[in-house]
C-alpha cells in the first residue's frame, strides 16, 4: 500500500502550471420533455483559470446550475449534453475533453471529487442523514486516494480542523441533523476539499444561510482558495456576493451568456441590456424607493393601529422555555410599514404569527384600534371578536407555490375570504375579483386559470390579491419577497406600496433582506434572539446603527459593489 | 435505550391483561356456546341429545359458571401452571396443538419471507432505477398480475398442475410415509420438496405488492440531493445506489415487521386450507367456528403478544438503523 502524497499535484503544478483549469466551449445540455426541447444550457463558452473565481449569475431558470453539473455530468434526469467540449487542463500539461466521457464511466468518476469537486445548495439534504460525517467524507478518501481507514480517518479529522469545525475528533463521529446550517455547509466544504481538487464548483452554497454566516463560509472558501491555488466557479443569484467574491463574471439568462468579463466592468460598465437591467434591480434596492421619497413623511403623532406591549411566546416545557418571543413591545402606526428584520431563529416570523394569533401567546398584550376607534386585546380575544379582527389583519406569505392550493383556481383562490366571511357569491363575488385581479396588475381573464400556470411573481400577486380582499388595515407581509428574482423584488414592493396609499394599509414587513426592508419600510425593528435590540427609522436604523448586533448584521451584508468590499472588515457580535 | 426497552416491556403487561380478557368476551359473544355446536353437528346426523346430557356436558366443561369465573380459571391457568386449558373438540391440551402446529408455520413463513424479499427488493429497486424502460414495464405488469390474482386461484391451478401434468403429489407439507416419522435428513428434504408450492403462491401477492412499495420508496429517494452529492464523489452508480438511496428506501419495511409476526397465526388461512397444509391458520378457523373457545383464545393471545414484540422489535431496529430516531 503505497501512500499519495497530497502536495505532490501541487509541486507538478509549480513546475509548469497551466493557467486554465477548465475551458467550456459551446456547451448545450437540452432536456427532452414531452412538449419539447428545454434548452436549459444554449451554446455556453467560458474559462476558469487557477486561483480565480468565476462567478455565474442570472435570475431561477438561467440555466447556471445545469451548466455546473453538466461539467461533471451529473445532469438530472432527463437532461443530456448534446454538444460542445470542456476541456480540463492537468498539472502535467494533459487535458482530457469531459464532454466526450460516458457520464458512468470510470474516467469521468475519477475526475468526480478528485479533480472537481462540487458543493451544493441545501446542506441538509444534500448529505445523507443516515451516515455520519466521518463516513461521508472518508469515502471520498478511501475511493480516490485509496488511503487506509486509519489514514482517512485522521485526514478527515484534519479537514474538519480546516473548516473550522470544534472538536473535529468528535464531530467526525456525529450526523448532519446535529449540525447546524453554517457547519453543515463547512462539513460539504470538507468533503470537497478531501482530494484537494484543482476546481471548486459551488452551486449556491450561501443562499440557504444567514447573512452572518454566509460571511464566515464565504471567508472559508476564499481562504482555502488561497492555500490550495484553486479555480472556484460560484453560481448564485446575490449580486452582493458577486461583487464581493468574483474576479470574473458570467451573466446568464434562458441558457445563454449575456455578457462576461471581470467584475468591475460588469457592474460599472455593463454592456448588455440585461446585464444593464439586473444591476439596476440591484441598486433600486440599495436605497429608499422613490414613491416614498416623494411622500410626505408620516405624522409623528399619527395615531397606532396595533400596539404590543411585553410580548411573550415560549414553546416546550414551562421549567426551560424556549423564549422565541421574548418581551417585545412594538407600535405599528396607521399608514407605515414597520421592518422586522432579524437572521432565521430570531423569532421574526413568530412574532408575525402571534399577530394573527395562530400561535397563543404565552403572555403579554396585543392592542388592536379598530376603525371605529375602540380597542381590542388580540391576546384575549374571544373567537367571535378575533374572527372580526381577522377580516382586518391578513398575511402575505413567503413561499408563492406552497401558499396557494393547487386544486383551486384563482378566482376561488382571491375570492375564498369574501365567501367564507359571507361578504359576496354569484356574480358579486366575480366581479369583485375582476377587480382585485385588477388591482394588483393581473388579467382578470386568468381568473378560471391554477396557480401552476402563473410565475413565482404573478403568484405573489395572487397571494396579495387575497390578502386584500376583505378591505384589511394590516397586512402581515412574512418574507414576502425571499422566493423572488431580484428583478421581480422592486416591481413587488412598489406594488405593495401603491396598495398601501390606496387602500391606507399599515404593513408589518419581516424580512431578513436589509436591502427590501430598506427599500420599503419606514420603521425597523432588529430583533435577535427572541428579543427587539433596536428600533428606530429605517434611515437612523441602516446608517447609524445603535445596537451592536445591528452593526454586525449590517457589516456582513455584503455591497453590491466590486469597489467596496467590506467582508474582512466585518465583525462578529457576541452576546 | 435499555430503559426504553425494559419500559416497553413493562407496559405489554397491562395490554396484555386487557387483552386477554377483551380476547375471551369476544369468544363468548356469538350466540351459544361449543356444546350447542355439537348438539347441532350432532343433529345433522341424526342424534339426537335431550338436554339433561347437554347440561351435563356444559357442567363438565364448566360452561355452566359466569364469564367472569370462566375467565379467572382460564388466565390463572395460564399464569400459574402454563396450561392453556383442553381443546374441546379435539380433547388435546392447547398448548400441544399449537407448538406442533407453530412450528411448520414458522418454516412456511420463513421461506415465503425469504423468497419475497430476495425477489422483489432487487426487482423494486431495478424498476425505480431504469423508471420507463422496458423492464419497468414487465415488472410492473406481472407485480399488477400479481396482485390481481386471488392466491386460492392460483393455489388451485398450481396444484392441478403439480398432480397432473408433472405426476407430483399435492397438498400438505409432508409425504404419506414421512407424516408421522420421527425427524431425519429424509424427512427435512421431504418437507423442502413440499414446500415450493405453498411458498411460490403465498410469495406471489407479496412480492408483488413490495416490488411496487419499493419502487415508490425508491423513487422518492432517488431524486434526493444527497444521492447528487453522492454522484459528484465520483462513487460508482451501484455503489452510490447500495450505500445512499436503498438504504433509506429500506427503512419503511422495518416498521412492517411489526404485523409479520402475527401474520404467522393468522395469515394465508384460505391458502392453507386449500393446500391443507398443517399450519396454524386453519386451525384457528376452525376453532372459531365451532366456539372451541380454550383454543381460539390461546390462539387470539399469542396473535396479540406476537404483535407486542414485533412492533417493538422494529422500533428497537428502526431506531439501530436511523439514527435520527432517538428511543426515550
Amino acid at each position: 500500500m503505497t501512500v499519495v502524497d497530497l502536495s505532490s499535484r501541487r509541486a507538478d503544478a509549480a513546475a509548469a502550471p497551466p493557467r486554465a483549469v477548465l475551458e467550456v466551449r459551446d456547451l448545450v445540455t437540452h432536456f427532452p420533455t414531452r412538449t419539447g426541447v428545454v434548452k436549459a444550457v444554449d451554446g455556453v463558452s467560458f474559462t476558469v483559470e487557477r486561483g480565480k473565481t468565476l462567478c455565474v449569475v442570472g435570475e431561477s431558470g438561467s440555466g447556471k446550475s445545469v451548466t455546473a453539473r453538466s461539467i461533471l455530468q451529473i445532469v438530472d434526469q432527463p437532461g443530456r449534453i448534446v454538444s460542445g467540449s470542456m476541456l480540463l487542463h492537468r498539472p502535467d500539461g494533459s487535458a482530457v475533453d469531459l464532454a466526450t466521457l460516458h457520464p458512468r464511466g470510470r474516467e469521468i468518476r475519477a475526475v468526480r471529487g478528485a479533480e472537481i469537486a462540487m458543493i451544493f445548495q441545501e446542506p441538509m439534504s444534500s448529505l445523507s442523514p443516515v451516515h455520519t460525517v466521518g463516513d461521508q467524507i472518508m469515502e471520498v478518501l478511501l475511493l480516490h486516494l485509496r488511503l487506509s481507514k486509519k489514514e482517512a480517518r485522521a485526514r478527515t479529522v484534519e479537514l474538519l480542523r480546516q473548516v473550522e469545525i470544534p472538536h473535529p475528533d468528535k464531530a467526525v463521529d456525529r450526523y448532519t441533523f446535529e449540525f447546524s446550517g453554517g457547519m453543515r455547509q463547512r462539513v460539504m466544504i470538507a468533503m470537497a476539499l478531501a482530494c484537494n481538487p484543482a476546481m471548486l464548483i459551488a452551486d449556491e452554497p450561501t443562499t440557504a444561510l444567514d447573512v452572518t454566516t454566509q460571511a464566515e463560509i464565504l471567508d472559508l472558501i476564499k481562504r482555502l482558495q488561497q492555500q490550495h491555488g484553486m479555480a472556484v466557479m460560484f453560481i448564485t443569484h446575490d449580486m452582493g456576493v458577486v461583487a464581493e467574491i468574483a474576479d470574473e463574471v458570467l451573466v446568464m439568462y434562458h441558457g445563454k451568456v449575456m455578457e462576461a468579463g471581470p467584475v468591475d466592468q460588469i457592474f460599472h460598465a455593463p454592456q448588455n441590456d440585461y446585464t444593464k437591467m439586473l444591476i439596476g434591480s440591484v441598486l433600486k434596492l440599495e436605497q429608499k424607493a422613490e414613491i416614498r421619497l416623494k411622500r410626505a413623511p408620516l405624522a409623528e403623532d399619527a395615531p397606532s393601529v396595533i400596539e404590543i406591549d411585553n410580548l411573550k411566546m415560549h414553546f416546550g416545557s414551562p421549567a426551560a422555555p424556549i423564549r422565541a418571543v421574548d418581551d417585545v413591545s412594538l407600535q405599528v402606526k396607521a399608514g407605515e410599514t414597520l421592518g422586522i428584520v432579524g437572521e432565521s431563529g430570531s423569532g421574526k416570523t413568530t412574532m408575525g404569527r402571534c399577530l394573527l394569533r395562530i400561535y397563543q401567546p404565552t403572555g403579554g398584550a396585543m392592542r388592536y384600534r379598530k376603525a371605529d376607534g375602540t380597542v381590542v386585546d388580540l391576546v384575549t380575544a374571544d373567537k367571535e371578536t378575533l374572527k372580526l379582527c381577522r377580516r382586518e389583519i391578513r398575511m402575505i406569505f413567503q413561499d408563492p407555490v406552497g401558499s396557494l392550493n393547487p386544486r383551486m383556481t384563482v378566482a376561488q383562490i382571491i375570492g375564498e375570504p369574501l365567501l367564507v366571511n359571507g361578504i359576496a357569491k354569484g356574480s358579486e363575488l366575480d366581479d369583485r375579483v375582476s377587480v382585485l385581479m385588477d388591482q394588483v396588475g393581473l388579467n382578470p381573464d386568468w381568473r378560471e386559470r391554477y396557480p401552476h400556470a402563473f410565475s413565482g411573481g404573478q403568484r405573489q400577486r395572487i397571494g396579495i390579491a387575497r390578502a386584500i380582499s376583505l378591505n384589511p388595515r394590516v397586512i402581515v407581509a412574512d418574507e414576502a419577497t425571499s422566493a423572488l428574482d431580484v428583478s421581480l423584488r422592486s416591481q413587488m414592493l412598489d406594488l405593495m406600496m401603491r396598495l398601501q396609499d390606496e387602500l391606507k394599509l399599515s404593513y408589518v414587513f419581516i424580512s431578513h433582506d436589509i436591502g427590501v426592508i430598506r427599500y420599503m419600510c419606514d420603521r425597523v425593528s432588529v430583533m435577535y434572539q427572541g428579543r427587539v435590540v433596536e428600533t428606530g427609522s429605517t434611515d437612523q436604523v441602516c446608517d447609524a446603527p445603535q445596537h451592536a448586533y445591528t452593526q454586525a448584521l449590517l457589516s456582513a451584508i455584503p455591497r453590491p459593489d466590486p469597489r467596496l468590499r467590506s467582508m474582512h472588515k466585518r465583525h462578529r457580535y457576541i452576546a | 435505550m435499555l430503559k426504553f426497552i425494559a419500559k416497553r416491556v413493562l407496559w405489554m403487561i397491562p395490554s396484555l391483561v386487557v387483552i386477554s380478557f377483551m380476547a375471551f368476551v369476544l369468544i363468548q359473544l356469538p350466540p351459544g356456546d361449543y356444546v350447542t355446536t355439537y348438539i347441532a353437528t350432532l343433529a345433522a346426523s341424526n342424534e339426537v341429545v335431550d338436554q339433561n346430557t347437554a347440561a351435563d356436558l356444559r357442567a363438565r366443561f364448566g360452561l355452566d359458571q359466569p364469564m367472569i369465573v370462566q375467565y379467572w380459571k382460564w388466565i390463572t391457568g395460564i399464569l400459574l401452571r402454563g396450561d392453556f386449558g383442553l381443546s374441546f373438540e379435539w380433547q388435546q391440551p392447547v398448548g400441544d396443538l399449537i407448538w406442533e402446529r407453530m412450528a411448520l408455520t414458522l418454516v412456511l413463513t420463513f421461506a415465503t419471507l425469504l423468497a419475497t424479499w430476495g425477489l422483489a427488493l432487487p426487482i423494486g429497486i431495478f424498476s425505480a432505477v431504469r423508471k420507463y424502460s422496458i423492464g419497468d414495464y414487465i415488472a410492473t405488469f406481472f407485480s399488477f398480475l400479481g396482485l390481481a390474482i386471488p392466491s386460492f386461484l392460483l393455489a388451485l391451478v398450481l396444484m392441478y398442475l403439480a398432480a397432473v401434468e408433472w405426476g407430483q403429489e399435492v397438498g400438505g407439507l409432508f409425504s404419506e410415509q414421512y407424516l408421522n416419522a420421527p425427524w431425519s435428513l429424509a424427512k427435512v428434504w421431504d418437507l423442502i420438496g413440499h414446500l415450493w408450492i405453498p411458498v411460490i403462491i403465498l410469495a406471489v401477492s407479496g412480492t408483488a405488492s413490495l416490488i411496487r412499495v419499493m419502487r415508490a420508496n425508491m423513487l422518492d429517494e432517488l431524486n434526493k440531493a444527497y444521492v447528487t452529492t453522492a454522484r459528484a464523489k465520483g462513487l460508482s452508480e451501484f455503489r452510490l445506489l447500495m450505500k445512499y438511496p436503498v438504504r433509506l428506501a429500506l427503512n419503511p419495511f422495518i416498521s412492517t415487521i411489526a404485523w409479520l409476526l402475527p401474520n404467522l397465526v393468522s395469515g394465508s388461512i384460505i391458502v392453507a386450507i386449500v393446500l391443507s397444509l398443517p399450519t396454524a391458520g386453519p386451525l384457528l378457523l376452525q376453532s372459531l367456528m365451532s366456539q372451541d373457545m380454550y383454543l381460539a383464545g390461546a390462539f387470539i393471545l399469542l396473535i396479540c403478544t406476537l404483535t407486542l414484540i414485533g412492533s417493538l422489535i422494529s422500533d428497537i431496529l428502526l431506531a439501530l438503523v436511523d439514527p435520527r430516531i432517538r428511543l426515550e
